[in-house]
């Protein structure tokens, strides 16, 4: 419970319609998108202005109350489960756009501004913020930059990270830390912005972000090419990145996937196809054009049993709702679905997609697997029911194995969800016991009473 | 107290049903609610996890989860736009009806629907009433939208600008009808339904009058009945079945090849809710419902698919006026249903037929959230405004009866010139001419 003098100055601080103390309330602020149990905190508030969510941050700290910033609560990785009688603090309110300025390319938002209309705001004007995570409709900047969210443009234009160019958040005892800048250029300082983006809320809270924008793409266009074999797939990715073609997207189906997508939405996929490449170029009309080309008699050349070449928007828009639609084909077939990002360098995606399929025989579980074959950023995605103890402990061990199994093939246990507390425990197996102790004092120092989203990352 | 084993085997329904959220929290970005409030009891995914919270007795708070389950519109947004296809809306009738059944209906809720749905012939007779006395307590304020706001201050009313009661229900004008099929070869039942029937006999005019245009027989009894969804959504399942009873038995005396409705949410309710909450009848009425249910048509989609639509050519066209379109969630959300009623409405050559940016965006009427929650009611139903009027169209039309209302009240407060009518009205008009 917290006490009374405390949930006045919550009160005082943020408006007393901004603090949720109902059991009903606060059991929606246990979860998040990942597959973790819920944990109630003991209060939550929703600040509508900068001034409010310092004070709220310096009087956590003061009374030694943990404190999950939460977004839209999309996280894969139980970023945004709170502590145990925590107080988990909404970003939603905090949801303007303070600028857009076209002359200099960035904008600089509030944290909880969303994703996808940021992205509309700045295409209105001609400009693009590339950044596309699969919850972009729904989740904030500030957790993006958080959680240094990635999406389907990673090959090209890179993650979350590339983008911010600044930030101003709080410590822990709410005072405002500036650092970065809205030139292009900055050299002053610690780096803090590398330090902030991806700590998912252990080592401050952000209250205003700067973003680099680029120029819109004038043109694009989109192809699907089948393969009766895996490994010509991934040989014409490989191929493709040697022609040195960087294709925006570059999207890879397992057979497996491509047969929950015919069953879900009959788009007229090849369900005996091994695998599907998806992949769009963009850029200037003739460069596109010469692109396209080129990718589709690599493609060709290399083996696709066919290729379909979008011809218009209509077209192209179908190919991406096949890619999109995957997630949803899968989750349809089993209640739970356990949606993974292990990754390894691309040049290695056969080999990963075949342990995939090892695992899935080996623990008799259902894996499909999709996603960035550009980036090597795959989604393994296993379906099963968690009320089912038994496989249940068998998904465990087969999560162990995938994350294993990356980091055998020189990859990592995590492209673009986060550490949060479903890989904490994995951490050190892919860095080393000196990585997780520096991270601890690096930690300590900035939030000695370890109120700042405690137990995510370094457990 | 509902009957406990009803409950209990609604519960293990229930619980299968729940598991399928993965809560990606997808749902925030369709939640007209949610947008408003920002609250994740609001959306979906957090209804889900109260329902689920409370089953696993996570924690222990009924009222708490009934109160929250209430502010909602059952629009059918969030399963529209849902990745894991859950089947929210039954979901969220279900909870009602165990919540309900585990509480009781508060006492408004009993005398309203108890009292008055459940009895057609009372109904109908405290809504002529209604209509003869509102007059006294009401002014009209925009004679193009047909509004009036309280002449008084009154609790119920506070600032809404609703569509008064009609002074002659439709009921009255036409208390019954069967006719032969005619050219079509094609006979219908018509199900009126209460708004139209109460507030909108015109519409009901108006369908009569496209039937007959068209050749098709039709078959209307006496003394129709809700189609229950009052009933339904506040949980009321031995109201909501006594009325389907009432209705199944009223249409079974006559043979007729489709039920029609004009009404968005009695169509949507008749196909989408009868079935499921009678799944534990007897067999004759789970067959009887299958039976009228697979038979029924949006009023809209029975003139395309089944009659065909033309373009009616003797009208003037040389100045048309511009109508845009409202898609009712009931249509849309519920029942897939977009392209007929736009082409019931240009198949009147004297409208131009003009988009709304959103036109599939709530109107955040949702029945009887517009009672309790008329605040974030009227929010939402603002961003609708603001969508139609950008749309420079002198007509808003809609096929059900209850955004009619909204979209009234909403242009009528912002003293807006704008006519609301519903596609079939348009349709006849030219029929007129």
């Amino acid at each position: 419970m917290i006490r009374k003098e405390i949930l006045k100055a919550f009160k005082q601080a943020v408006g007393a319609d901004n603090v949720f103390t109902d059991p009903a309330d606060l059991h929606t602020y246990s979860y998040d998108a990942a597959v973790v149990d819920p944990v109630q905190p003991g209060l939550a508030l929703r600040p509508t202005n900068a001034e409010a969510l310092s004070q709220v941050v310096r009087l956590c700290n003061e009374n030694r109350l943990p404190l999950t910033v939460r977004g839209a609560g999309t996280n894969l990785s139980g970023g945004t489960v709170p502590s145990s009688s925590g107080v988990v603090v909404l970003t939603n309110a905090l949801n303007q756009i303070l600028e857009i300025n076209e002359a200099d390319m960035y904008a600089v938002v509030q944290p909880g501004v969303v994703t996808a209309k940021l992205a509309a705001a700045v295409e209105a004007r001609g400009l693009f913020y590339p950044p596309d995570p699969g919850s972009q409709a729904v989740s904030t900047l500030g957790g993006n930059v958080a959680e240094n969210a990635g999406g389907l443009r990673g090959l090209k234009y890179g993650v979350t990270r590339d983008y911010v160019m600044g930030l101003q958040f709080f410590d822990v005892n709410g005072e405002p830390v500036t650092t970065g800048s809205r030139t292009v250029k900055c050299a002053t300082g610690y780096n803090l912005t590398g330090l902030m983006v991806g700590s998912e809320g252990t080592l401050g809270v952000f209250s205003k972000i700067t973003l680099k924008l680029i120029p819109l793409p004038a043109h694009q266009k989109a192809m699907v090419a089948v393969f009766d074999q895996m490994e010509k797939a991934s040989e014409t990715v490989a191929a493709i990145i040697a022609e040195h073609i960087v294709p925006a997207t570059l999207e890879f189906m397992d057979n497996f996937t491509i047969r929950a997508v015919e069953d879900y939405s009959r788009v007229g996929l090849p369900v005996d196809a091994a695998a599907l490449l998806l992949i769009e170029v963009d850029g200037h009309p003739a460069q596109v054009e010469e692109d396209a080309r080129k990718v589709e008699s690599l493609c060709r050349n290399l083996g696709a049993t066919s290729i379909k070449v979008a011809a218009d928007a209509a077209e192209r828009d179908k190919v991406w709702e096949a890619r999109r639609s995957a997630l949803s084909a899968l989750a349809k077939l089993k209640p739970t679905l356990v949606l993974e990002d292990a990754t390894v360098p691309r040049s290695k995606i056969p080999d990963m997609v075949r342990a995939m399929q090892d695992i899935s025989r080996q623990y008799g579980i259902e894996i499909g697997t999709f996603g960035h074959a550009g980036d090597g950023n795959l989604h393994p995605t296993i379906l099963t029911d968690r009320r089912d103890k038994q496989e249940w402990e068998k998904v465990e061990a087969a999560i162990a194995d995938i994350f294993d199994r990356a980091l055998d093939l020189g990859g990592t246990l995590s492209g673009e969800h986060g550490t949060g507390i479903a890989k904490s425990c994995f951490l050190e197996k892919e860095t080393s016991p000196a990585t997780i102790i520096y991270s601890k004092r690096v930690k300590s120092a900035l939030d000695p009473n370890n109120i700042l989203n405690p137990g995510k990352i370094i457990g | 107290m509902a009957d406990m084993q009803e409950i209990a085997s609604l519960m293990r329904e229930l619980e299968d049903q729940l598991v399928v959220c993965m809560r990606c929290g997808l749902c925030q970005a369709a939640c007209p609610v949610f947008e408003q409030t920002g609250r994740e009891a609001d959306v979906a995914r957090g209804k889900l996890a109260l329902l689920d919270g409370l089953l696993q007795e996570m924690f222990s708070d009924p009222r708490g989860v009934y109160e929250r389950l209430n502010r909602c519109l059952l629009c059918g947004s969030c399963a529209a736009n849902c990745p894991s296809g859950v089947d929210v809306l039954e979901i969220f009738m279900k909870a009602r009806a165990i919540l309900t059944g585990y509480m009781g209906l508060s006492a408004t809720k009993k005398l309203l629907l108890r009292g008055m749905l459940v009895h057609p012939k009372t109904f109908d007779r405290l809504a002529e009433w209604g209509a003869r006395f509102q007059q006294i307590f009401t002014r009209p304020v925009n004679d193009l939208l047909g509004t009036s706001c309280a002449r008084f201050v009154s609790p119920l009313l506070s600032e809404r600008h609703f569509v008064p009661l009609a002074k002659t229900p439709f009921h009255t004008i036409m208390p019954s009808l069967n006719t032969d099929a005619g050219a079509s070869g094609i006979k219908v039942a018509f199900f009126v339904g209460c708004l139209i029937d109460k507030i909108f006999p015109q519409v009901a005019e108006a369908t009569l009058q496209v039937l007959k245009h068209h050749g098709v027989g039709i078959y209307l009894p006496q003394a129709q009945g809700c189609c229950g969804i009052p009933a339904a959504s506040s949980g009321d399942t031995a109201t909501f079945k006594r009325l389907i009873q009432y209705n199944l038995e009223i249409f079974e005396d006559e043979k007729f090849d489709y039920l029609v409705t004009a009404c968005a949410t009695c169509t949507s309710t008749i196909k989408e809710v009868w079935p499921v909450l009678i799944r534990n009848e007897p067999g004759d009425v789970v067959a009887g419902v299958k039976r009228i249910s697979e038979k029924t048509l949006d009023i809209h989609q029975f003139l395309a698919a089944k009659v065909g639509l033309k373009r009616i050519s003797q009208t003037n066209t040389d100045n048309p006026i511009g109508v845009t379109y409202h898609d009712p969630c009931h249509l849309k959300k519920a029942l897939g249903i977009t392209a007929e009623p736009r082409a019931v409405l240009e198949a009147n050559p004297g409208y131009h037929l003009k988009e709304m940016p959103q036109s599939d965006a709530c109107c955040g009427m949702g029945g009887s959230f517009n009672l309790q929650y008329y605040e974030i009611s009227s929010e939402i139903g603002k961003l609708k405004r603001g969508n139609i009027k950008a749309s420079g169209c002198e007509v808003v039309a809609t096929g059900c009866p209850a955004c009619m209302l909204q979209i009234s009240d909403i242009l009528s407060r912002s003293k807006d010139r704008l006519t609301v009518k519903h596609p079939i009205e348009i349709y006849a008009e030219a029929l007129r001419h």
